[in-house]
């Protein structure tokens, strides 16, 4: 028992040396992956309509460095994503957070489907309900003057 | 007129309504949220060799002035104004800063001769400032007040009117 425990301290030790090697540079290695998930979720300031992820422009290209300099001092992509918003405000994120006043842009192409789907359905049920027309009676006079119209035509 | 006929021509008015409202709404113009906030600190290298820190600055109304030698013809259509209020309103405890941003060093430098600037100005390596700032383009210009705080946010080029009346309404606060 011993024995099993003075065995183990070295080996403890030895985990904890590599841990303490390997663990800041691990921290200082930023994926390319990881900052072009954040950068995607972005919208480039001096662009129209394109994330920070997909911009040529200079400032696109700092916000990128930054964002890669921020995850390496170790920040959470929340955290990085949250100093852009505090900074641009929410205009900075290209969809915009599902609360308040946003949830309607999330919930209103569908409640329109709904909807739409609901009218149609009525619409349809409407007419397959509407009872076929009946066969109208011919007005006597039409029916005669046939009559007599083919009798004539047999008749030559 | 029955509710029905009506109903096709009343639904049109949501969709004005929001086409009114979209189309009034400039959709390059980026708010700011730092409209109120304490100013962010940084410290700039200026092109004259020494050295500009925002927090030695508190208890000035300090301008801060977003610029680049390439943003044509905003910047050099305000750059008078700012060197004008920086002469007329630095004895009165006003400074104006300047910073460079995504720009070269030699064409900056010809800026500032070109209108002989003499307030503190540098530049913005990394746009590390800019970002902090929230800036989206060149120029824009912040109105920081005695205390610190970011008190209004001009994008464009400003004026001297529009300087004048900034600084004198910051500069009559009590510090």
């Amino acid at each position: 028992m011993r024995r099993a425990r003075f065995g183990a301290a070295p080996i403890g030790l030895a985990a904890l040396a590599v841990l303490l090697v390997v663990g800041p540079c691990l921290a200082g290695a930023v994926s390319d992956e990881e900052v072009r998930r954040i950068a995607a979720g972005l919208r480039c300031p001096v662009c129209q309509n394109l994330s920070v992820a997909d911009s040529p422009s200079e400032m696109a290209g700092q916000m990128r460095q930054l964002i890669r300099e921020r995850l390496a001092a170790g920040e959470r992509p929340e955290e990085v994503v949250a100093y852009f918003t505090a900074k641009y405000g929410e205009w900075i994120l290209l969809a915009p957070k599902p609360e308040g006043f946003n949830l309607l842009v999330w919930t209103l192409p569908f409640a329109g489907l709904l909807g739409g789907l609901a009218g149609v359905l009525l619409v349809v049920r409407r007419w397959s309900r509407r009872p076929a027309p009946a066969a109208e009676a011919v007005d006597p006079a039409y029916r005669e003057r046939i009559q007599a119209e083919l009798e004539r035509l047999e008749g030559s | 007129m029955s509710w029905k006929r009506l109903w096709i021509p009343l639904s049109i008015l949501p969709i004005l309504g929001l086409l009114a409202y979209g189309f009034r709404t400039d959709p390059r113009a980026v708010p700011s949220p730092l409209v109120g906030r304490p100013a962010p600190s940084f410290t700039l290298a200026l092109f004259d060799g020494g050295r500009l820190d925002l927090d030695d600055l508190r208890g000035k109304v300090v301008v801060v002035n977003f610029w680049a030698s390439w943003c044509y013809p905003a910047c050099y259509e305000e750059a008078p104004a700012l060197q004008e209020g920086w002469r007329a309103y630095r004895d009165r405890g006003a400074v104006v800063v300047g910073i460079d941003i995504q720009d070269t060093e030699e064409g900056a430098r010809r800026f500032i001769e070109q209108f002989g600037l003499t307030f503190p100005n540098g530049p913005d390596p990394g746009g590390k400032i800019s970002i902090d700032y929230g800036v989206y383009g060149v120029p824009e210009t912040f109105f920081i007040d005695r205390q610190g705080r970011i008190r209004a946010k001009h994008v464009g080029a400003v004026t001297a009117p529009l300087l004048r009346e900034r600084l004198e309404a910051l500069l009559e606060e009590p510090a």
